[in-house]
């Protein structure tokens, strides 16, 4: 099954990390990555910049409204994510546990909706 | 009255239940999805259940399930009964699972949908009625109403648990050894949720609710003799043993509550009493305590008094002191202060209560006023205990438990 691991942690402490701690950080990141991919799980995954770069979308009444910031004020935010291939979800709560993620904010396991499963069948 | 037919009765809807359990279990553990397992079974275990019980268990009880449930089939697809995964599972059934039973029986895969359904995934309050409707083929509105919920709430949550079960992934596999306890508990719990519903119908005149006590020491059992390594499987069966035989002792002949301290001991069943201090003695073998374990431990304590007429509460208080440092609650801390209270009195007993009282759990949990009540009362704080019982009766939900708390508290004011 493909799972996306979405990571959410709180911006306003993460901006204020010191420079040494942030490096180690993206250094557990990296060898998490390389673990994914050395494993063959690793599908997709990217870091997202902060919410203050957000921009949400929404047309009403036929107008496109263009709104600076977020679509909702959460206390985490989005971060990133990860698209894994895992044999079932006990697989995937491994791989979300050891997601330097997991220790610093909330790692969200959501199963891709595959199209053969809502497809009707021939 | 003849009792045979009903026992007749009772074995084959037994027989069909375990044969239900396993086809559905068997089924699922191939395509994680249950609700299909059960819709392909349906028809044939309802016909199980009506027929057994006349005909006599066939000789192979799976075999003429899945026969029926594949005869069924023709008919469904002609009037579009079953849904499409349902006729994906009866077409497994056609082709793979006929072709196993010709010589040897089908494996036994019910631990796996136990720990399916107790997966930590899912909902603790859905597991337990989740384990009684998959592996003992239960339907919703019996569940429901020995969990005191409407039929439609307990049918919409387990539709989504099943749901869960196949979107989220989650495996039908014992877990390996490095989490198999923790994994384990939650197993043994939801089978202690489904007894004590039953158990907390004493008197045993709800019928369901009495069934319930009985499918949890079934449960147990399948889960000891599948797992006979596990000592805490054999603790959780030792325990509800020994509750299930003081049944008769609860309630006397006009249906009024007796204390566990002034049951009269012949009226316990001594077979199952054995049966429990034999599953108890095969789990300390093992050299692991566990909760489970102690509280069963516990209740042997209590059943000592038959052979030595009087209650070792010095043991009983140390078991709770292991307890409470393993399993700490405030139920465990409620029944640790009353050994505490027999051993060392009643002010002793009473300041190991009044250490619990910033717990706003215990605000509205009648044992911990009971409790607190009779301490009282033995220390002669009467208005005390008077308010302490009042809390407690208004709490209870159990007629025969609040007439037995009015009668202490009207002792107290005379």
């Amino acid at each position: 099954m493909r799972y996306m691991l979405l990571i959410n942690n709180d911006e306003a402490v993460l901006a204020n990390t010191p420079p040494e701690k942030a490096q180690q950080m993206s250094a557990a990141y990296g060898a998490y990555t390389e673990a994914l991919k050395k494993s063959g799980a690793w599908l997709a995954g990217e870091r997202l910049r902060p919410t203050q770069a957000t921009t949400s979308v929404r047309i009403a009444d036929g107008k496109t409204n263009v709104i600076d910031g977020p679509y909702a004020d959460t206390k985490e935010q989005l971060a990133g994510f990860y698209m894994i291939e895992a044999a079932d979800i006990d697989t995937a709560i491994d791989w979300a546990a050891r997601c330097p993620a997991a220790s610093t904010g909330t790692v969200e396991l959501r199963p891709i909706w595959e199209m053969a499963d809502y497809m009707p069948k021939t | 009255m003849d009792s045979r037919p009903e026992i007749a009765r009772a074995a084959a809807e037994a027989a069909a239940r375990q044969s239900y359990g396993k086809l559905v279990a068997w089924l699922a553990a191939r395509t994680r999805d249950v609700a299909a397992a059960e819709d392909a079974l349906a028809d044939a275990f309802a016909a199980a259940l009506e027929r057994w019980p006349r005909t006599g268990v066939p000789e192979k009880p799976e075999a003429w399930l899945l026969a029926v449930a594949r005869r069924r089939r023709v008919d469904a697809v002609r009037r579009r009964l079953t849904s499409e995964a349902g006729r994906d599972h009866l077409k497994l059934i056609a082709e793979e699972a006929e072709a196993r039973m010709t010589d040897e029986d089908l494996p036994d895969e019910r631990l796996r949908l136990m720990f399916a359904c107790a997966h930590p995934a899912i909902e603790p309050g859905v597991r337990a009625p989740l384990i009684l409707q998959t592996v003992l083929g239960f339907d919703a509105a019996t569940i429901a109403s020995a969990f005191l919920l409407s039929p439609a709430t307990m049918g919409q949550r387990l539709v989504r648990a099943k749901s869960r079960i196949r979107e989220t992934g989650i495996p039908f596999r014992v877990p390996e050894r490095g989490e198999l306890g923790e994994r384990l508990d939650a197993v043994l719990e939801a089978i202690y949720a489904a007894f004590a519903e039953g158990w907390s119908d004493p008197a045993g005149t709800e019928t369901r609710r009495r069934n319930l006590a009985t499918e949890g020491i079934w449960l147990g059992r399948l889960v000891a003799s599948l797992l006979p390594d596990e000592p805490e499987a054999l603790g959780l069966l030792s325990l509800m043993l020994f509750a299930e035989a003081r049944r008769a002792a609860r309630r006397d002949a006009a249906g009024d509550y007796v204390p566990l301290a002034e049951q009269d001991h012949a009226l316990w069943d001594h077979a199952l009493v054995d049966e429990a201090e034999a599953c108890l003695r095969g789990a300390a073998t093992k050299g692991v305590i566990g909760r489970y374990q102690l509280e069963a431990a516990v209740q042997s304590v209590h059943v000592a008094r038959r052979l030595t007429g009087r209650t070792d509460w010095m043991a009983i208080r140390e078991l709770y002191d292991a307890l409470f440092s393993i399993a700490g609650s405030p139920v465990v801390a409620i029944n640790r202060a009353v050994a505490i209270a027999e051993t060392e009195g009643a002010v002793a007993g009473l300041a190991a209560l009044y250490v619990l009282g910033d717990d706003k759990r215990l605000d509205d949990y009648q044992p911990y006023w009971a409790a607190r009540a009779g301490l009282l009362a033995r220390l002669g704080q009467g208005p005390w205990a008077v308010e302490a019982y009042d809390r407690a009766i208004g709490l209870e939900r159990d007629p025969a438990v609040r007439r037995f708390l009015q009668a202490r508290r009207t002792a107290l004011i005379q």
